[in-house]
């Protein structure tokens, strides 16, 4: 390296030694090189790394664990005396220990080499359950005759699992969006500390520094979100539970769909409000009304998920309608044209949040000192 | 060369630029000189598209400027800043490339001033981790990578230790020297006393005095002269139309009523044969910073 600087014999001055190299920068390109600096300066910083990683781990154990739990202690076993109904089990992960007679099969019951025992009896079944201190719900179900069940609307969502369901999107939503919101928020307002921004500005338009934080910080959530989606899918097709896959798999992509758009909704207005202030102390009072406008629809999508009224309402009504929409798509209670209705006001509230948040973003970056206000920002 | 013509700027009613007129032309040093609130740091915000002016334009060889030609300004703000966190080299190089450099061309030019200003070693180290003065440097190598044909440079000496000055003042002179305008401010009116060609002078956003050093310096300068002489020059006093501003032993400071009292006054020491020295006194900047924005 040092005699390359020896040979250099001009001095590193302007316009000296060529220019080869150059080129006008487009739009576009000033928009990806600041994308991907925000991109490569988040996946280096430890903490990113290591609060992905438990929120990965986290969501499989979520799914992994209620699986795992009930395989633990393997396979049931039950000793039987005379061949007594062997043949319900078959098929099932129910192991039978053929006993000589109840006293032998007891014996085992209670060292806890079987887990219950089988003999015959005069119950109008034939047989009786002996367990040690409290009845094998799973064996006797196994063993009961159950009347023949028809579903009139077999692919209806259960409660319970409608519930989770709202729960998930609504908790995948407000956790990226808060966390890359805030994120873009305390970016835009380091720069403003740091004064590197006018440097910036003598180079790259505001606008262009706005869509490459914007695009940014929205591949880096899109790409957590389908970590999250990967490792919650991996864990269910491990623990084979596909059955629930099927059913959701509108609903997310619906629900991916309307991220995408409410994301960069809201990243365009975190960004706009943040740069109304120059110190990392006052970020998170300017960025206040857009964080309400994320935790409201949350807490309102959880509360209201049963309430076809107030759900059919929220689906419309950006803001919420990134949750309440994909939940609709998935409980079956949307027509298919009403996630592509909603999908168009929300894109259009995106684009009015993109020109606010590129006003007050542009006309608030070199104002550092006091906070500005609001209508002033906006006014220009 | 670098044009502004009729520059004006009003911030919520308050005019800070009025009729801003000025030139930088090529390969002159252009010192550009003024009180806190002048209006310099407006001034060259404007010139750079950072803000837009009220009215005027900013010409470069006679065309409005463009984005374009911006991005081959070397800009330092007076406000320095970089990204803390960042690696020294990894951040001019990224500079380098929103101006238009492809990867390579941007960390060779980067690696290459970094070594002009002492800095290979710390290239890997984040911005936060070196010295003030380093990072000033760091700043400077921010604002030369794209390898600028223009400078502007806002206070570039402030915060700089005596090294980095020279550092400094000889990028400056080499930029001038390859023929780029280059238009600097400074509150240390000897460097740029020492440095430029042409002067620019604002005061409460006017224009006080535009030229060339020598131009201004004859304009401005007082008529004060100095004469010295071998012997006592106390007579000196009782000349006509003479007034001794101070005087020891052979030396003496004065002013004149008219040229003639003058001419007669440096007559009559030339007639006592040991008259050593003659001339108008040296105007500092300084002094005709005082003079202009009075």
């Amino acid at each position: 390296m040092s005699t390359a600087t020896q040979s250099r014999t001009a001095p590193a001055s302007l316009g000296g030694s060529g220019r080869d190299g150059v080129t006008d920068p487009t739009f576009w390109q000033s928009v990806w090189l600041v994308g991907l600096r925000e991109i490569s300066t988040k996946l280096r910083s430890k903490s990113f790394l290591i609060s992905t990683g438990i929120t990965v781990l986290f969501v499989i154990g979520a799914v992994m664990l209620p699986q795992l739990l009930s395989g633990i202690g393997g396979p049931t076993t039950v000793a039987v005396v005379g061949g007594t109904s062997a043949a319900a089990f078959e098929g099932t992960d129910v192991e039978t220990v053929e006993v000589a007679d109840r006293a032998a099969g007891e014996e085992l019951v209670r060292s806890g080499e079987a887990d219950a025992l089988i003999v015959p009896s005069d119950d109008p079944t034939g047989m009786t359950v002996v367990a040690l201190d409290s009845a094998p719900t799973d064996l006797v179900q196994l063993l009961s005759v159950s009347p023949g069940v028809e579903l009139l609307d077999p692919d209806a969502v259960p409660w319970a699992l409608g519930y989770f369901i709202a729960l998930a999107f609504g908790i995948v939503f407000y956790m990226a969006a808060l966390t890359f919101g805030v994120q873009i928020a305390s970016a835009v307002v380091e720069e403003k500390q740091t004064r590197i921004v006018e440097i910036l500005l003598s180079t790259v338009s505001a606008r262009a520094l706005l869509a490459g934080k914007v695009l940014g910080n929205s591949i880096l959530a899109i790409g957590q979100v389908a970590l999250i989606a990967v490792a919650a899918l991996t864990g269910l097709v491990v623990t084979d539970q596909q059955v629930l896959l099927a059913g959701v798999g509108p609903g997310i992509a619906w629900f991916i769909v309307f991220f995408v758009v409410g994301f960069v909704m809201l990243a365009a207005l975190y960004a706009g409000t943040a740069a109304l202030v120059s110190r990392a102390e006052d970020v998170g009072t300017a960025t206040a009304p857009v964080t309400y406008l994320v935790m409201i629809p949350f807490f309102l999508v959880i509360f209201l998920f049963d309430n076809e009224v107030a759900m059919g309402i929220m689906s419309y009504v950006p803001f919420t309608a990134n949750i309440a929409m994909p939940m609709r798509a998935f409980l079956g209670t949307a027509e298919w044209w009403e996630p592509i209705l909603s999908l168009v006001i929300l894109a259009a509230t995106a684009m009015l949040a993109l020109w606010i948040g590129e006003r007050l973003y542009r006309n608030s970056l070199l104002k550092t000192g006091a906070r500005v206000k609001f209508t002033e920002a906006l006014k220009g | 060369m670098l044009e502004l013509t009729g520059i004006t700027k009003a911030y919520g009613g308050r005019r800070v630029l009025d009729d801003i007129t000025f030139t930088v032309g090529d390969g002159r040093m252009t010192g550009f000189v003024g009180g806190n609130g002048a209006g310099k740091t407006t001034t060259m915000r404007i010139i750079l598209g950072v803000l837009a002016s009220d009215g005027g334009a900013v010409t470069l060889n006679g065309t409005p400027i463009t984005a374009a030609d911006r991005r081959r300004i070397g800009y330092m703000p007076e406000e320095r800043g970089l990204y803390p966190k960042m690696k020294v080299l990894e951040q001019i190089v990224y500079f380098g490339r929103l101006h238009g450099w492809n990867a390579e061309g941007a960390r060779r030019n980067a690696v290459e001033l970094l070594e002009r200003l002492g800095l290979e070693e710390r290239m890997d180290d984040t911005l936060e981790s070196l010295s003030l003065g380093n990072q000033q440097r760091a700043q400077i190598a921010t604002s030369l990578v794209h390898r600028p044909e223009l400078l502007v440079l806002d206070e570039p000496f402030s915060g700089l230790d005596p090294i980095a000055v020279q550092t400094v003042q000889q990028v400056l002179a080499d930029a001038a020297a390859d023929g780029a305008p280059v238009l600097f401010s400074s509150h240390q009116l000897d460097i740029v006393e020492r440095l430029c060609d042409d002067l620019v002078i604002i005061a409460g956003g006017t224009i006080r005095a535009a030229g060339s050093r020598d131009a201004l310096q004859t304009e401005f300068g007082g008529a004060v002269y100095e004469i010295e002489v071998g012997g006592d020059i106390g007579w000196l006093r009782e000349q006509a139309g003479i007034h001794v501003l101070d005087f020891d032993g052979g030396r003496a400071r004065f002013e004149a009523d008219t040229d003639a009292a003058r001419g007669a006054a440096v007559a009559r020491a030339a007639a006592g044969g040991d008259l050593l020295r003659f001339g108008r006194e040296h105007t500092t900047l300084a002094q005709i910073f005082t003079e202009v924005i009075r």
